[in-house]
């Protein structure tokens, strides 16, 4: 069998910016939960939004609309906080259609079933992470090490 | 408070709540598809800060959820979301593992490359047009057998439509 062959990565190991962008999610969370009453999911907020599944759809609305100003004054003041996929445009519209079709069948994302499902114990969260995390990693082994595709 | 204003209170939070979302992600290096492929990737270089995000998102949130649990109802709402589902099966392992094949294969996941669509443009739109198109054809195959009265639906659709994990 051939060796694996390394892609080298410049990214740099960043624990304590990570552990406060991650509180901010939390927050976030916190925040959509105690005061509207939703799961802060993206998959799900955004699905329903597009999808107009939620009969009230205005704070889920709201909830994007946050996210893209944010979004747009970020990038203006610290543009180095977006990067660039590795991948080509290609990959990137195949990849869309896993996620979109795998998110709305299990139900959740990395933040409704990894971030909020895990901290309200559910089973079925826990469960949902540990595959897609794992898969995920396979993926990446996978596409990185054996295909090398770009 | 009114309905009108409860709604208005609402729409005020979760675009606060939004707008402090992407705030993190932007700060933890989830906008990063790089970052998070060289976090997903254990074999080579393994980059682990991703997953002191989950450390900070789960602590702070499993912590407030701790603190606040006898809240009867949210502040501006009249219900907490309920959970109609409990059970392990084939769609929510098989959805997960399809979600995963497309967050490895990208560095994407929904919340970052929603912010990332404002900033970083092309890649970000097509992987979510793909993303929408996706979760459509679910919600049509749903549909569809939801009303075909000689299929069993895959998973039972609830009484309610909101009432899913996330």
């Amino acid at each position: 069998m051939q060796p694996l062959r390394y892609t080298i990565r410049m990214t740099h190991f960043t624990p304590l910016s990570a552990l406060a962008g991650g509180a901010l999610i939390g927050l976030s969370a916190t925040m959509f939960w105690f005061l509207n009453g939703r799961v802060a999911g993206i998959s799900g907020v955004f699905g329903d939004v597009v999808l107009g599944r939620a009969e009230a759809r205005a704070p889920k609305g709201a909830f994007v609309a946050g996210m893209l100003v944010a979004a747009l004054v970020v990038g203006m003041l610290v543009p180095a906080s977006f990067g660039a996929s590795p991948r080509s445009i290609f990959t990137l519209g195949i990849a869309g259609l896993f996620v979109g079709v795998g998110t709305r069948m299990g139900n959740g994302c990395t933040s409704g079933h990894g971030v909020c499902g895990i901290s309200r114990f559910s089973l079925r969260s826990i469960i949902a992470t540990m595959t897609f995390m794992l898969v995920a990693g396979l993926t990446v082994l996978v596409v990185d090490h054996v295909w090398r595709l770009s | 408070m009114s309905e009108r204003n409860g709604l208005v209170m609402k729409v005020i939070t979760a675009f606060a709540a939004g707008a402090l979302f992407t705030v993190g992600l932007a700060i933890s290096g989830m906008t990063k598809p790089e970052k998070v492929i060289g976090f997903l990737d254990v074999s080579g270089s393994w980059d682990a800060s991703l997953a002191f995000v989950m450390v900070g998102a789960i602590g702070v949130h499993l912590t407030a959820r701790r603190l606040l649990g006898s809240m009867k109802k949210p502040v501006f709402a009249h219900s907490f979301h309920a959970f109609g589902r409990t059970k392990i099966d084939a769609p929510l392992i098989g959805g997960a593992a399809l979600f995963g094949v497309g967050w490895g294969l990208s560095g994407y996941c929904p919340g970052p490359v929603i912010a990332s669509s404002v900033v970083s443009g092309r890649p970000a739109l097509v992987f979510i047009a793909a993303m929408v198109l996706g979760m459509g054809a679910w919600e049509i195959l749903q549909r569809a057998r939801a009303t075909d009265p000689n299929k069993d639906p895959v998973a039972p659709l609830d009484a309610t439509p909101e009432s899913t994990d996330a």
